[in-house]
């Protein structure tokens, strides 16, 4: 613990996203990591093999993305905040084990800093994994819940909200970076837990060992109580239906209550921009220049991609009668576009512009295609 | 008159279910083994199992303490997860020839070479016996199966895969033996062979596996008590009982 005068001192620390995560993560409570190198997530394994001891807590280099999606659910079994991270083609060897934990109904979280695909693809960075992550990734009816931040204050911050999802509904959380994220350096203000679930108490961290009795669940030892089995298989008759409503039920209450948007000028906006993560970060800029040159844009930042916010988007021709099209921009070729036209359900008129590969839209890019459609 | 004495009895760690084994089958006689032993060593309350992919999918359903699942292969990855978060509880993994050997190699020899201290009872019968009998890295040479029709080839197919042998040469791993279940005497040296394995993580030596030489009449299409002698004759000669490490 710090001090609080040692905490007035720092105020503001420069780290690049893939450390904010980190350290969100463990400010968050995490005391289990398990992950395996791969680029450009690097330096968010390295951050845990450094700090994660110090925190009381663990990390497991693992033999691969595989087994580390495997340690973080067998963590999670016995009751503590866990944690992978990867990028791109380890995410793709960590569906498996993600479809498990949605199946098995565990909490945790899986960071994934895209790079560019398909295959060992590059380094660049990609937003190209949206249908992945938003999808399930892995088999059968599930989703996982993911948060995309766009600064490197958000993505520490975010970390906290995404434990808390992912034990309110025992549940994966996926948290939806890329390259450019993860290895940006920004000034980042720590914070001190809060937990940002509606109506939620902050789950309290115990050091490694100790039992959380929060999670009646977990696997601790049956002392005391009728032994629990963590399963995600379902032989007999009608079981695995029942399962499956059940998670139904449960992704219908977080589509109601968990859909996070960040907006500018919706109001009086005649185009509006919609991207996440890094995409939107350029999107504003492009947008602050249009309004420079008197151009009526907006933004709409999605910060849950699933849930999407659809509602925001349902409800645009209603508050506002001037709005013709909006501009979807993404560093793939045009994935969370499909999500905004389900949304609009081909109400508004839906531009998209995109790069991937490791190209990514620039401010004249947006600006040009915008003048294109005004 | 001396009053009758109950002296055998089902174990408090094994629930009272019939199970869905065919007859004949080793691992109803393996369940109750290691439910003999987590009673006796005291530890059924701070016991966690990781049950494999394969016939003994639902041994939770068999065994009255805490258990989880695992994906096909993965059991030695959530078993390293559980026990990192929780050493004082005592963690086993219980795994087929194709989970541990086959699928799962990359998970077993990492934990083994990390030294997690836990403990594998493998049950090796030389084959898939779930999905319908296809060849297991642990089959033998010649023995047909749904996917060796003409018998398993060693230039074609390899040899039976030695993944006992094979981890006791990493330093962390401090126990194996390979013991069997086809006569009475044996099922008492497994039963030993699985208490050491036990005792050796409760004292924290790191990791531990029993192999356990089990029968499967049904996909080696031989009457049960030919299936013991088979293992007695045949498969204990490529995959020779005793301490291992």
């Amino acid at each position: 613990m710090k001090s609080k005068s040692r905490q007035k001192e720092i105020k503001k620390i420069l780290m690049t996203g893939n450390e904010a995560i980190a350290q969100g993560a463990i400010d968050a409570g995490c005391r289990f990591y398990a992950g395996y190198p791969i680029t450009p997530q690097n330096e968010l394994t390295a951050y845990m093999a450094r700090c994660m001891p110090d925190s009381g807590g663990v990390f497991v280099q693992s033999e691969s993305e595989v087994a580390a999606i495997n340690m973080v659910f067998g963590a999670s079994c016995a009751g503590a905040r866990s944690m992978t991270s990867s990028s791109s083609p380890g995410i793709s060897l960590k569906q498996e084990g993600i479809s498990y934990i949605a199946g098995a109904e565990l909490p945790a979280v899986v960071v994934n800093i895209m790079r560019g695909g398909p295959g060992l693809g590059n380094i660049w960075p990609s937003q190209s994994d949206y249908f992945q992550a938003t999808r399930g990734g892995g088999h059968g009816d599930y989703h996982s819940i993911v948060l995309a931040p766009s600064s490197v204050q958000e993505a520490y911050d975010l970390m906290f909200l995404a434990f808390d999802l992912a034990d309110n509904y025992r549940n994966p959380v996926m948290v939806l970076g890329d390259g450019i994220l993860g290895q940006m350096m920004e000034p980042l203000q720590v914070t001190s837990h809060k937990s940002q679930v509606t109506g939620q108490k902050a789950v309290v961290c115990l050091p490694i060992g100790k039992a959380t009795s929060q999670k009646t669940w977990a696997l601790t030892g049956c002392e005391g109580r009728n032994p629990n089995i963590i399963k995600s298989f379902r032989m007999k008759e009608g079981d695995l239906e029942k399962l499956n409503l059940a998670l139904q039920k449960k992704y219908k209450a977080i589509r109601q209550k968990e859909a996070r948007f960040e907006s500018l000028f919706l109001e009086d906006a005649k185009i509006i921009i919609v991207a996440y993560g890094t995409m939107a970060r350029i999107a504003k800029g492009a947008v602050g220049m249009l309004r420079a040159k008197g151009k009526k844009a907006g933004l709409l930042r999605p910060i849950t991609l699933w849930p999407f916010p659809e509602k925001v988007f349902k409800d645009l021709q209603a508050r506002n009668s001037k709005l013709k099209t909006l501009l979807v921009t993404e560093m793939s070729y045009g994935q969370m576009l499909e999500d905004v036209k389900l949304a609009l359900d081909g109400k508004l008129k839906v531009e998209f512009l995109g790069r991937a590969g490791g190209g990514v839209p620039t401010e004249e890019d947006i600006i040009r295609k915008a003048g294109k459609i005004l | 008159m001396k009053e009758a004495q109950k002296i055998f009895s089902r174990p408090r760690s094994l629930r009272n279910i019939s199970t869905h084994y065919c007859g004949g089958c080793g691992h109803g006689i393996a369940h109750r083994l290691v439910a003999e032993i987590v009673d006796e060593l005291g530890i059924r309350e701070r016991v966690i199992a990781v049950a494999p992919v394969g016939c003994a999918v639902i041994a939770y359903d068999y065994w009255d303490f805490d258990c989880s699942e695992a994906a096909h292969g993965r059991a030695l990855a959530v078993a390293t997860g559980i026990k990192r978060v929780r050493p004082q509880n005592i963690v086993f993994t219980y795994q087929g020839d194709g989970d541990l050997a086959a699928i799962g190699t990359s998970e077993t020899i990492h934990a083994a070479n990390r030294g997690e201290n836990v403990t594998v009872i493998f049950i090796n019968n030389a084959i898939y016996g779930m999905t319908g009998g296809q060849m297991a890295p642990t089959t033998l040479l010649g023995q047909r199966t749904a996917t060796t029709p003409a018998g398993r080839q060693i230039g074609v197919h390899g040899a039976p895969l030695k993944i006992s042998e094979m981890l006791a040469l990493l330093p962390a791993v401090k126990y194996i033996e390979r013991v069997s279940l086809h006569s009475p005497q044996e099922v008492l040296k497994a039963k030993s062979a699985i208490k050491r394995a036990f005792q050796s993580q409760i004292d924290n030596l790191g990791f531990s596996m029993v192999e356990v030489l089990s029968a499967c009449p049904t996909y080696w299409d031989m009457p049960p008590k030919k299936a013991l002698d088979w293992i007695r004759d045949v498969m204990s000669k490529e995959f020779p009982l005793g301490r291992i490490k």
